[in-house]
């Protein structure tokens, strides 16, 4: 028997015991549905095309971490699962959706690096997603993250928060602003507000004083801005990775909708790239809308914004040696790069910039939903981004930035791992620690 | 045989390279339309911008960190799509044929051209192999592709030189010629027809609804 690798020895209920329930015709018949009813032009150009010329495998973190294993080649992942389900019509066994779902869902991060290095620009992170609907349809789904998608049907949010504890998290975060700015607000269900902001979830369960943070630097801005007080307020979307295509869409909706009932101008969206790909682009298509009903800005260009136009003023800037994590979904998702480094360049005096940069920049391993597939899948997410620690060893600095909630806690666990001494920050933390707060609101 | 290879054959081959040519393109444009998620996300703009920093050889970050590969690469497509359509011999002959001409190259050129093809099909056959990567993606099929592509080449080559019996050869060559028009559309070589189409809708996903650069 051939021995089995690292990663395939990893237990995963979600996988594990799942296949145990499908038989060959549950296979064909999902693989059927998707490969016919719900993929057609762009599945069958991109399988005709591939000439298996391998210039994508220098996309792509875990090829480039992983010793140049031909195994974690883009177009490689894309042929062990992919092209056998076409070719066998779906006629494969429990033993190949697993190889295959943890493949989709373990070792890429659908961060599209690959697009942009092969010549004909084929979106393999594309067909690696029609891969994991296909598992998500089977209910072979890594454990966590199937957690992740049952939260986000249960109660609109990615991580089990009840209303209450919603309202409560932001009362106390108001209160806590209010320590530095009595006047600061954290203003809910303001109708006809001029911004909406929006969070993911981890942000009331475990790191509110970034909630805290947003209060004080829109009240120094003098932003008119509303939270909603119902569900609605969570834009990540886990259901997007997970391959369930339908809770993903509720989740957008009832977002978008919110916005609508508050009847605001825009939506200010925290720091965090994957929730802004599924608000403003695997959503509304999903709903079909080409665009976003309203226009949403990430907190880079909001950032951006603030300083460019000098409502928000720096007082000293941020001293320790500092560098970027660039999040795929807002970087080479919206091309918001260069206004990310004029970002930290008014708020750092020592910046030191990663290489390869902007959208060439490697992914975290941790986007895409990777992280959420939980600590069965750590050594294996963390032996995939070696690269990712040496681009940052490479820096000297001691601080990563980065916009991303995601790439957060993947450069934390990076950090960690290959003990790299730095530490991570958003952007907002050093916003709050060198902003101007003016006399007349100190109080 | 030489009259058929010469006369009939030729002309199916290419009533078939061109209308298997437009079959492909229009229904895949067709199907496009039916996905819906497509067509609204072109732009011309965004779409040639990404084509030509793809055409240009050392134009995007992959073709500049595979220097020898882009220049392989580059040389061997631009030989192998012009010295068919300007080598003087073909040129007598759609002139006898279809009254049509234009310029040709020089014969040492298109020699010199020819012999690139076929080096470049010989390279590009080892990577094939060498490359583990490439090796582990590739079936039987990826190599018969890259032989159907230099075969012509190959004859073309051993008749100028009247390596052979030139008769012989020079029909095979032909019919060598024929398959190789006849396969494009309808094989992995149909990624000469995709190029634009692919790369143009990369371009507008990237350029037009992201904003960012996908090269
Ligand atoms: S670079 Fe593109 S064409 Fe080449 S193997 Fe990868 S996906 Fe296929
Ligand atoms: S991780 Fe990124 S580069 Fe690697 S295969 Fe997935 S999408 Fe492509
Ligand atoms: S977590 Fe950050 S880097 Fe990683 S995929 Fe998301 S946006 Fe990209």
């Amino acid at each position: 028997m051939k021995k089995l690798t690292e990663e395939q020895q990893v237990v995963d209920p979600g996988l594990d015991e799942q296949v145990k329930k499908l038989t060959p015709e549950m296979i064909q018949k999902v693989v059927k549905r998707v490969l016919t009813k719900e993929a057609s032009a762009r599945l069958k150009v991109y399988i005709d095309t591939c000439v298996r010329c391998g210039l994508c495998a220098e996309a792509c973190n875990t090829y480039l971490s992983r010793n140049k294993d031909p195994q974690f080649a883009p177009v490689s992942k894309v042929k062990n699962t992919l092209w056998e389900l076409v070719k066998r019509k779906g006629n494969v066994d429990g033993e190949f959706v697993r190889n295959m779902a943890r493949i989709v869902f373990t070792e890429c991060g659908v961060c599209r690096r690959c697009s942009m290095y092969c010549p004909f620009g084929i979106d393999i992170a594309y067909l690696l997603l029609l891969v994991r609907r296909i598992c998500s349809l089977l209910g072979v789904v890594p454990q966590y993250l199937q957690d992740t998608t049952n939260s986000h049907a249960a109660t609109m949010n990615q991580m089990w928060v009840h209303q209450d504890e919603w309202i409560d998290t932001l009362q106390w975060q108001e209160e806590e602003a209010q320590a530095e700015i009595p006047s600061a607000r954290i203003p809910l269900e303001k109708e006809g507000a001029e911004v909406m902001y929006s969070v993911i979830a981890p942000e009331p369960k475990i790191l509110a004083q970034l909630l805290g943070n947003m209060a004080l630097i829109f009240k120094v801005a003098g932003v008119d801005w509303t939270m909603p007080a119902t569900d609605g307020w969570d834009n990540s979307n886990m259901a997007m990775y997970s391959g369930d295509f339908e809770i993903m869409g509720r989740v957008e909706r009832l977002h978008w909708e919110t916005a609508a009932r508050l009847k605001v101008k825009k939506i200010v969206m925290g720091e965090c790239g994957h929730a802004f790909r599924g608000a403003v682009y695997d959503g509304p298509r999903w709903l079909g809308w080409s665009f976003p009903p309203i226009p949403m800005v990430h907190a880079i260009e909001f950032y951006y914004d603030m300083l460019k136009s000098g409502r928000i003023k720096i007082r000293e800037k941020y001293k320790e040696h500092v560098t970027i994590q660039d999040p795929c979904n807002t970087v080479r998702g919206r091309g918001l790069g260069d206004k990310l480094r004029y970002v930290i360049n008014e708020l750092c005096d020592n910046f030191t910039d990663v290489d390869p940069r902007l959208e060439h920049n490697y992914c975290c391993m941790a986007g895409g939903g990777t992280i959420n597939c939980g600590p069965p899948w750590k050594r294996s997410r963390m032996k995939s981004n070696k690269v990712k620690a040496e681009q940052l060893a490479a820096t000297g600095a001691h601080i990563v930035i980065t916009p991303c909630h995601n790439c957060h806690s993947g450069i934390e666990d990076i950090i960690g791992f290959y003990k790299l001494g730095m530490h991570v920050k958003f952007i907002s933390e050093i916003m709050v620690e060198t902003m101007v707060i003016p006399e007349e609101l100190k109080g | 045989m030489y009259e058929f290879a010469r006369g009939p054959l030729v002309s199916i081959a290419f009533a078939v390279f061109i209308g298997g040519s437009f079959y492909r393109i229009i229904s895949t444009i067709l199907l496009a339309k039916k996905e819906k998620v497509i067509l609204p996300f072109v732009s011309p703009r965004h779409g040639l911008r990404s084509i030509m920093h793809w055409i240009i050889p050392f134009g995007s970050r992959n073709w500049r960190i595979h220097p020898s590969f882009t220049i392989l690469t580059f040389m061997f497509h631009i030989c192998l799509l012009l010295t068919p359509v300007l080598t003087l011999g073909h040129i007598m002959l759609w002139r006898e044929s279809w009254s049509l001409s234009w310029w040709s190259l020089p014969p040492v050129l298109s020699t010199l051209m020819t012999i690139i093809v076929i080096l470049g099909g010989i390279i590009f056959f080892l990577r094939r192999i060498a490359d583990p990567t490439v090796r582990f993606v590739s079936s039987w099929s990826d190599f018969v592709l890259v032989i159907i592509v230099i075969a012509p080449f190959v004859t073309g080559f051993m008749a100028h030189q009247q390596i052979c019996d030139y008769n012989a050869i020079i029909t095979i060559h032909m019919i060598s010629g024929a398959l190789w028009l006849v396969i494009i559309p309808f094989t992995r070589i149909v990624h000469m027809l995709f190029f634009p189409l692919t790369r143009a809708y990369m371009g507008g996903e990237f350029g037009y609804v992201r904003n960012a650069r996908d090269w």
